[in-house]
């Protein structure tokens, strides 16, 4: 087994509303940032996890998206797989 | 006498207020912890609001794993009568008994303030001794409880006559004003305002009464049908 980190980039579905990313969108021009726009709040969720390959360990942490940690109604999500230098067993 | 089951997750605050106004109204309730996986031969559930298992990560996302939730889901399927208030809803959801998801409010502001709520039909666990139409003042308390739902399920929800209960003026960017839906067997319901504050005028208002006699109906006639199932 091979230890791969993983990234999870958890954003709104386009439709959904994002007011966190409207509200500091609407803020950021108070502070001279004329030329901001589509700005979007999300999560980032970082996991290590034991796969034999990277394919793997990709599809098991997009099965773990599906189940916990978004929200297919309302949630979109992409996941990054680096594998972790010297970790081969 | 009738029972109703009032879960508490870690971080549920409202069970109490449940319990109370269950037991005001000439019914007796239990709660029910989230970690045993059963309801305890209750006649109805009530998944109360507050903030289950703190809601990391989503509301309502780590709870829909407490084994209760299995317990619940097997009651639901056998046609027990179950509503999800507030928190309730949002765990309601996440665990696939309704459909859609509750989102922050669209103006991102917490809501605490009482509201009028419409009853668009009766034909629910919740809103069977009212009548369509009658405007109720309910109040809210939360911060995510802007439902929403894909296109295709918001036109089953209406032609379905799913749509429970709506905003009259609407407080938090709610999809077509919608307060509280059922699923299709029309025995579990989830509403975002909670009839529970709403139980006395001592409380402001006894317009939720009407709510919870409803399900307190519909959990004496759940235990009724399951006596004369044993007999």
């Amino acid at each position: 087994m091979t230890k791969f980190a993983a990234r999870v980039e958890i954003t709104h579905l386009d439709g959904i509303a994002d007011p966190q990313g409207a509200t500091i969108e609407r803020a950021l021009p108070v502070l001279g940032y004329a030329n901001v726009s589509q700005v979007h709040v999300g999560k980032s969720i970082r996991l290590v996890i034991d796969a034999t390959d990277a394919g793997a360990a990709r599809v098991e942490v997009l099965e773990m998206c599906d189940r916990l940690l978004a929200n297919p109604v309302i949630e979109a999500y992409e996941v990054e797989i680096t594998e972790l230098s010297g970790s081969s067993a | 006498m009738t029972t109703v089951g009032v879960v508490q997750f870690p971080g549920t605050n409202c069970e109490l207020d449940v319990q109370r106004a269950v037991e005001h109204l000439g019914s007796s309730a239990e709660l029910l912890w989230h970690a045993d996986a059963s309801v305890q031969g209750v006649d109805a559930v009530v998944v109360p609001g507050g903030f289950a298992h703190g809601d990391y990560l989503r509301t309502g996302a780590i709870a829909r794993f407490s084994p209760v939730m299995d317990a619940v889901a097997v009651f639901a399927a056998a046609g027990g009568p179950v509503v999800g208030i507030c928190n309730g809803f949002q765990v309601l959801t996440e665990a696939g008994l309704l459909p859609g998801a509750l989102q922050k409010n669209a103006r991102l502001k917490f809501i605490c303030d009482s509201v009028e709520i419409r009853v668009e039909t009766t034909d629910s666990v919740l809103t069977n001794l009212c009548a369509a139409g009658d405007v109720l003042r309910i109040p809210i308390n939360h911060f995510e409880g802007n439902y929403v739902c894909d296109r295709p399920t918001l036109d089953r929800l209406r032609a379905d006559g799913r749509i429970v209960l709506r905003y009259v003026s609407n407080p938090n960017g709610s999809l077509d004003d919608i307060a509280g839906i059922c699923n299709e067997g029309r025995n579990v319901v989830g509403l975002m305002p909670h009839p529970e504050r709403a139980s006395d005028d001592l409380l402001g208002s006894a317009d939720g009464v009407a709510l919870l006699d409803s399900f307190l109906g519909a959990a004496a006639a759940n235990s009724a049908s399951r006596g004369a199932v044993a007999r």
